[in-house]
């Protein structure tokens, strides 16, 4: 899927006839089908990936087969429709925030421009009060009184094949960022809805290969990438090697090693990829210079989860497993690296899934402040920016910001963060006293207003490349404002995801602007006794 | 036709009520059988309503947080952002509710040359909503007057603050005037905005219409055909107090003005119009954030999904941990050193 040239796509955004420009589509959404087109749509989950989750005990993802959305017949099971009302009736039952989010909508139309996908793609399904809309529509058409007796004229509609390929394409371009939730005078939370919708497809074997890969993988290798013991160790090592060339001091870096303090769990992808891999030097750095008594785990090797794209049971699963790691190794508490959707999982869902903790696990204390940290008190994970914050007020740490002196650096807030946790001040923090100088993106872009990578929840795959470049340019645009105006060229964030997104992104909008962790810059500026230091002009990034 | 349907039927039900109000008899359908009638179902529907919505148990808590989470002592918390007690949910919800915080905040985006994107601050939904809904709440609260005997004191007061231009005779009350124009601006806001006016549906345009024409028909009734309003009280009081005589004429106009309202009784429950309940029980707004420091429990949650065990894990990759020095539960299965029977699967011999 070839991507546009800038200034194409840039010509196509502003003046392309879309709803965002002004053009009014002529015909109701309902009377017009979707069409799946090469580089419209991420590539369906791979056969033998869904047959093996579907092997796992407490899983379900069904109808494992062989199809492609462009084809007209997508070899649905014959009993279909069936499975989707149900599944939607026992969601209902399950869920009072779906109810409540079918029952409430006035669409007033607050949302409706505040989605990233809407904004670069002006498709009129992408409002997020539509994506609703297009669950809701069969909501009312086949759950509700009004919507069975006057059907299309109450905004109701019946489930039929066109609706189920609808949901697969909007279902798609949504990245539960929840912005649009700020907005609502409700509440009501998009991302539920593409939760929901994403379950209901999985139910009739519609997937994604870029979710469904990392599932499997880590179900089975315990990360994303499917390493397996042997070369996640390495990789982590391999860092830990650049890193005492660098520094002249010998890491001290251990692997499932029982009776250690502290579980350190982090996106896989901070292991093994640009420019994820800087920021896993700076957490090996940072904890060595604090003598910190952590440890790894190669089965417990994965932070993220992708499982949350799939549906509740594999989100579960695939979560156990810190837990389940924790127990084993005997450790006080987890400390979690910087990672978006991960810290979704462990703040809101983790302590209600698969709490109570177990016994050995302790309210986490800081061993070099003493801290306790009793906004963790329950769940028992404490996220590094909250440790590092913590670090820096008792002047535990010690910095020279010049060695960030090649940095101009902007915040991206991400999107859990930002918007299901409430980190939003503690990054900032930490930013201050790591760099000279950093400056803030406009004020509708940042905070709990901070718009997406546009990649986020399993989208961060090749084939739908102008889609996310689409989807990302609200980020981009705000980035490139203070580019121009103050010259920056480091757009810093705590997610892996957006390290690797919005580096595809910087490259195509603004290229020029560097992508890293917020433990990057930290470990970067950080002071060290008995230090050798070569000369680093790019920080961690310097090649010796 | 979205809009010219509902326009319809609200004329229709117009002729229907004023029509068939005077046909003698009939006074005592549209004046007690229907009002009756709607009010059991408004009241039946909210309570179902409200029954079916806590059926369902709140399995997460996903609290949406517009600011500063409560973590260290350094860091400034946003108590009405990101509440971690009770009490800060409730002025949350305080917020949310009777200042519509969300529409406070909304922005317009643009897409100009470059691409570049602009934002600016709208708060013209927001103006025409709080308008609206303030006025239809101090409108309901002055007609109490009509149903209560003896009157509230504060019902005065309200009706005084109400008058206080002085305009007219009878005097203007100002909320019957913002009502019309919140509710008009609010229409055409539907018409004129180009992303709202594509998905708003019959569901958005009829109730405004109907709200529209009942405050019209209301305000016919005071300051221009003057019905009679003592009929119309002792009819409104033996309504309330369950003996209901209509003595005398009443006009169309009040049997119009009644119908409108049983209608919207009627379709309240069952319409987007339960927001008004529904927003209370919205779990993004209504949660602590505080779901690492206090377990928050979800009803169905199966204890059987259990992650891919370490023991499975050990055994698909023992072999390579342990000849790559990283720690195992167990050792290799016996092969040239047969002595290692206590790890306990050595059965097949």
């Amino acid at each position: 899927m070839s991507l546009p040239k800038l200034e194409e796509l840039s010509q196509s955004v502003w003046q392309g006839p879309s709803l965002s420009t002004g053009a009014i589509p002529t015909k109701e959404w309902m009377d017009t089908p979707v069409t799946f087109k090469p580089g419209g749509y991420a590539y369906p989950a791979k056969k033998e990936k869904l047959e093996y989750l579907n092997a796992q005990p407490g899983l379900s993802f069904p109808f494992a087969r062989v199809w492609s959305p462009e084809e007209d017949d997508w070899l649905l099971p014959d009993n279909w429709k069936d499975i989707i009302l149900k599944g939607i009736a026992e969601r209902l039952d399950k869920f009072r925030s779906l109810k409540i989010f079918m029952d409430c909508c006035v669409r007033c139309g607050a949302c409706a421009d505040k989605c990233h996908f809407f904004l670069g793609t002006g498709d009129p399904r992408n409002m997020p009060v539509m994506r609703a809309e297009l669950l809701r529509s069969v909501y009312r058409g086949e759950f509700t009184l009004a919507g069975k007796i006057l059907g299309r004229l109450a905004g109701g509609r019946k489930m039929t094949v066109g609706v189920l390929k609808e949901w697969f394409m909007y279902a798609y371009q949504c990245t539960e960022c929840r912005r649009c939730s700020i907005f609502c005078p409700y509440g009501i939370d998009t991302a539920e809805i593409t939760i929901i919708l994403r379950e209901l497809l999985y139910s009739v074997g519609l997937g994604i290969n870029w979710v469904i890969e990392p599932v499997s993988n880590s179900t089975r290798t315990g990360n994303h990438m499917g390493l397996q013991p042997l070369p996640f160790r390495d990789n982590v090592e391999f860092l830990a090697e650049d890193v005492e060339s660098l520094t002249g001091i010998k890491q001290n870096v251990t692997f499932n090693r029982k009776g250690a303090e502290i579980l350190f769990v982090t996106p896989s992808a901070d292991v093994f990829a640009e420019p994820g891999i800087y920021t896993c030097m700076g957490y090996l750095l940072l904890f060595n210079a604090l003598g910190l008594d952590y440890t790894w785990s190669t089965y417990a090797s994965e932070g993220g989860n992708f499982g949350l794209f799939t549906n509740n049971e594999a989100m579960k699963a695939l979560n156990g497993k810190m837990y389940a790691e924790a127990e084993r190794l005997g450790v006080k508490y987890i400390l979690g690296g910087e990672c978006g959707h991960m810290w979704r999982v462990v703040h809101q869902y983790m302590d209600t899934m698969n709490g109570k903790t177990p016994a050995n696990m302790e309210v986490p204390v800081s061993p070099i402040t003493g801290t306790v940290f009793n906004n963790a008190a329950s769940t028992k994970v404490v996220h590094i920016t909250e440790f590092t914050a913590d670090l820096i007020k008792h002047n535990k740490l010690k910095f020279d910001t010049s060695r960030n002196s090649h940095v101009r650096a902007t915040w991206h807030d991400s999107c859990n963060p930002a918007r299901a946790m409430g980190i939003i001040e503690e990054p900032r923090y930490v930013l201050d006293h790591v760099v000279d100088k950093w400056w803030e993106m406009p004020e509708n872009t940042i905070r709990e207003q901070t718009f997406c990578c546009g990649s986020g929840t399993g989208l961060n795959t090749d084939e739908i490349m102008e889609l996310r470049m689409r989807s990302g340019l609200p980020r981009a645009n705000a980035v490139k404002h203070v580019v121009e105006k103050h010259d920056v060229n480091t757009l810093a964030c705590i997610c892996a995801i957006d390290r690797a997104t919005l580096t595809s992104l910087m490259n195509y909008w603004n290229p020029g602007v560097t992508v890293c962790g917020l433990t990057e810059l930290v470990a970067n500026a950080l002071v060290q006794k008995g230090e050798n230091r070569a000369d680093m002009p790019e920080g961690l990034r310097t090649m010796l | 036709m979205k809009y010219s349907f509902s326009f319809l039927v609200v004329i229709a039900l117009a002729l229907i009520a004023g029509v068939g109000s005077q046909i003698p008899g009939m006074g005592y359908f549209f004046g007690v059988v229907i009002p009756y009638l709607a009010f059991a179902v408004f009241l039946g529907g909210i309570i179902w309503r409200i029954m079916y919505w806590a059926k369902s148990p709140v399995p997460f808590s996903i609290q949406t947080t517009r600011g500063q989470a409560k973590s260290l002592d350094f860091i400034k918390h946003s108590r009405l952002g990101a509440p971690d007690t009770n009490a800060e949910v409730v002025g949350r919800m305080a917020l949310e509710v009777l200042t519509f915080r969300p529409l406070f905040y909304n922005t317009k985006s643009e897409l100009r040359e470059g691409p570049k994107i602009t934002y600016e601050s709208s708060k013209w939904l927001w103006l025409f909503a709080i308008v609206f809904h303030y006025s239809f709440l101090v409108i309901l609260l002055r007609h109490l007057r009509l149903f209560l005997d003896p009157v509230p004191f504060w019902v005065g007061w309200v009706e005084f603050w109400d008058g206080l231009l002085q305009v007219g005779a009878p005097t203007w009350y100002i909320t019957d005037v913002t009502l019309l124009l919140a509710v008009a601006l609010l229409f055409f806001r539907r018409l004129v905005n180009r992303h709202v006016r594509y998905l708003s549906l019959m569901n958005d345009y009829f109730p405004l219409i109907l709200i529209f024409s009942i405050a019209l028909t209301g305000i016919l009734m005071r300051y221009m055909l003057r019905s009679d309003i003592v009929n119309i009280k002792e009819l409104l009081i033996g309504l309330v107090t369950l003996h209901p005589v209509i003595h005398g004429h009443i006009g169309a106009i009040f049997y119009i003005h009644i119908t409108f309202v049983s209608v919207l009784l009627v379709c309240f429950p069952f319409s987007k119009l339960m927001h008004m309940g529904g927003v209370f029980l919205s779990p993004t707004l209504n949660m602590r954030n505080n779901t690492r420091a206090v377990r928050h429990i979800n009803p169905w949650n199966d204890p059987n999904i259990k992650p891919h065990s370490y023991a499975e894990y050990e055994d698909e990759f023992r072999e390579s941990m342990i000849e790559n020095g990283i720690a195992v539960e167990k050792g290799l299965p016996p092969k040239e050193e047969p002595a290692e029977a206590e790890t306990g699967k050595k059965a097949e011999e």
